[in-house]
């Protein structure tokens, strides 16, 4: 049996999704720029979709909406469009926990003489708002925060922290990094303070390879990419109609299953997070159970290793993903984990479980089978027996 | 997704030889829970054969199926053969790791000596146990046996095979000091007459025409071991950048030519 419960690395590509573009392979090829009638319904097409991505982030103007290649573009050009629209305030405002596709643009800002502050978490991986409130200067150029973690699904109140950053400073951007919520929780950014959102396909049953850029009507970027008139002149490349047909569709989807996201979705994950918690000793949760996105979890295994229970896991057709230091190729951790600060015990056994629409309740019962076991071997290679045993008397006191 | 062979995958899914052994006659561990991976090794010796050995690992499945191997090939040797053993064994036992995780040999290896040094109370003593890299505590003799038992002549391979320099990072140049020290590959075997000409040679005929294109010019004063000490003139002397000249230019370009452990230093007026 192979179980599919890595669906924040990505996702499987909905079967409609395909279908809406496989006419922009075949027969409607024709660039949506040109002057010909060919050209109509690849460009009509591209401002279908993007009335779609319009209504899924909940934007006021469709004109507000570019396309890109992935969500890593869409943050890149987020970041350095607006800081080369500004380039009189030179500090910046950041979190611990963002993803790559926003650290190192910042990283590298920060060696370029930026000055940069980066926001932490607690132990549950909820944002520390008031340091950031505090952080937040005349000469703030730009705040970037993600809807949800990536690794934890921690959600972050964006709308609030829009609130916070434009009462200390209207002039300050913010930018949200919605990779990991959109499709997951519902997005209305035209009643927000969000001025830039990015968004990436395929986490939404999109293929890979398509993203798209929400910038406020009133917010000025310059362009990341430059050179043709495409997307408002704001990202030049001959649009990627097949992919982005496709995004549109997906969107349109996902905006449809919400509600089956954080009803029947969730339900799965509640019953796989509470089944590995419940059987396996020590097994313990990285973050609360409420301010989630509702497809994952994130959980720590105390005094083994994360890259060998995927092994295992792998070993019986099941794909999850870990923080662990062993699978990333980098020796350090998962940068997330420790800024939570979860202790050394669990931080290199943590796995992360996330699901999609497309998972079943026999799935869910397959890893509750397959997992106990695997965990009852690796535990007994551990060098760490006796703090072992201690949980799991502490473990079986609880129950008692 | 790793690219493990056969034996690493049989090594995990099934390893040999897992627990303690209560009544040890020695001891060894290497690794640190915090850093990730941890190793314990247990031996039974009788008349200095190893007669029986458990291990006990937090780590990764190259990491348990490393100590597994090891427990194996030390089965049955006297202590003197299995100090012989060397971290590349342990790997090609293994049919083979991937580069980044050559770190786990080196602690198979490093607990073996830890045990057998407990057992035989012979302990290094003469070599520094100065520690390195601070984040994965690695010592000075760890980051040296890996550089020459195992030829490696980049700061990456030294990471990947101590995992020395993979986190902060501070202690990098350190390594690089040690490379250039230890590292065989790279470094000349040239006299110290061959250097001299050679230096001469190269600044005369690649360096000094560069810098003269700029209206700078560059003398060579004196070579010392690796040291080869030189004065900029014209231009090059009143440029606030002289130093991104000697060490991105002048020394790259003779580390290339001569030989890869040399160091220029700039002598003022």
């Amino acid at each position: 049996m192979k179980v599919y419960f890595d669906n924040n690395a990505t996702t499987k590509t909905d079967e409609r999704v395909l279908e809406e573009m496989m006419p922009y392979f075949k027969e409607e090829y024709a660039n949506p720029s040109s002057m010909y009638d060919f050209s109509k319904n690849s460009s009509n097409a591209i401002r279908e979709a993007r009335v779609k991505i319009r209504d899924f982030v909940g934007a006021k103007n469709e004109k507000e909406v570019i396309f890109t290649s992935c969500g890593s573009e869409s943050a890149n050009t987020a970041i350095y469009g607006v800081l080369s629209h500004n380039r009189n305030a030179k500090h910046i405002i950041t979190t611990k926990v963002e993803h790559a596709c926003v650290l190192n643009p910042y990283k590298y800002l920060e060696k370029r003489g930026y000055e940069v502050d980066y926001i932490g978490v607690n132990s549950r991986g909820e944002l520390d708002i008031d340091e950031l409130s505090s952080k937040i200067r005349k000469d703030t150029a730009l705040v970037s925060v993600m809807w949800a973690n990536n690794e934890t699904g921690v959600i972050f109140p964006v709308e609030k922290i829009g609130e916070i950053i434009k009462s200390k400073n209207p002039d300050t951007k913010f930018y949200v990094d919605a990779v990991q919520a959109a499709g997951k929780i519902p997005m209305n950014v035209k009643n927000t303070q969000i001025d830039l959102l990015g968004i990436s396909g395929h986490k939404f049953h999109a293929p890979k390879g398509i993203g798209a850029l929400y910038i406020k009507s009133d917010a000025i970027i310059k362009p990341l990419i430059k050179g043709g008139h495409q997307e408002f002149g704001l990202r030049a490349g001959t649009e990627n109609v097949p992919y982005i047909v496709g995004m549109g569709k997906a969107a349109q989807l996902a905006q449809e299953s919400l509600d089956f996201e954080n009803s029947e979705v969730k339900r799965l994950r509640d019953k796989l997070e509470n089944g590995i918690l419940n059987s396996i000793y020590n097994a313990k949760l990285n973050t609360s159970v409420y301010n989630r996105v509702p497809n994952t979890t994130n959980i720590g295994f105390e005094y083994v290793e994360g890259e060998l229970i995927l092994l295992h896991l792998g070993d019986e057709g099941i794909c999850a993903s870990s923080g662990s230091a062993c699978t990333s190729g980098s020796l350090e951790p998962s940068h997330v984990l420790r800024a939570m600060g979860v202790p050394f015990t669990a931080l290199h056994g943590s796995i992360r479980f996330s699901l999609s629409r497309f998972n079943t309740e026999d799935e869910v019962d397959y890893v509750l089978e397959k997992l106990p076991p695997i965990m009852e071997k690796i535990t007994q290679i551990s060098p760490y027996q006796d703090e072992l045993e201690q949980l799991k008397l502490s473990k079986n006191k609880a129950v008692l | 997704m790793w690219d493990y062979s056969e034996k690493v995958m049989d090594h995990y899914r099934n390893p040999r030889n897992v627990g303690k052994i209560d009544d040890a006659d020695a001891i060894g561990q290497a690794g640190a829970l915090s850093c990730g991976d941890e190793l314990k090794i247990y031996l039974k010796i009788e008349n200095d054969v190893i007669v029986d050995a458990k291990f006990q690992t937090f780590g990764c499945g190259s990491a348990v199926a490393s100590s597994s191997i090891l427990t194996e090939m030390i089965i049955g040797k006297t202590v003197e053969d299995a100090l012989k053993i060397t971290n590349e064994d342990i790997a090609e036992e293994l049919g083979g790791l991937p580069p980044e995780k050559m770190h786990c040999s080196v602690m198979g290896h490093e607990a073996l000596i830890d045990a057998l040094k407990n057992y035989t109370h012979t302990n290094n003593d003469n070599v520094s146990e100065k520690v390195i890299c601070t984040c994965f505590g690695v010592t000075e003799r760890m980051i040296i046996e890996a550089i020459t038992e195992n030829n490696l002549t980049t700061l990456q391979d030294v990471t990947n095979y101590t995992k020395a320099g993979g986190a902060c990072g501070r202690c990098k140049g350190l390594i690089q000091e040690l490379l250039n020290k230890y590292s065989k590959s790279g470094v000349s075997t040239l006299t110290p007459a061959q250097k001299i000409l050679k230096v001469n040679k190269v600044i005369e005929e690649i360096i000094a025409p560069e810098l003269q294109k700029d209206g700078g010019d560059i003398e060579l004063i004196d070579i010392q071991d690796n040291e080869v000490y030189v004065k900029l003139h014209g231009r090059c002397s009143e440029c606030k950048k002289s130093t991104v000249t000697l060490k991105a230019f002048v020394e790259t370009t003779l580390k290339d030519k001569v030989s890869k452990d040399i160091i220029v230093i700039e002598l003022k007026d």
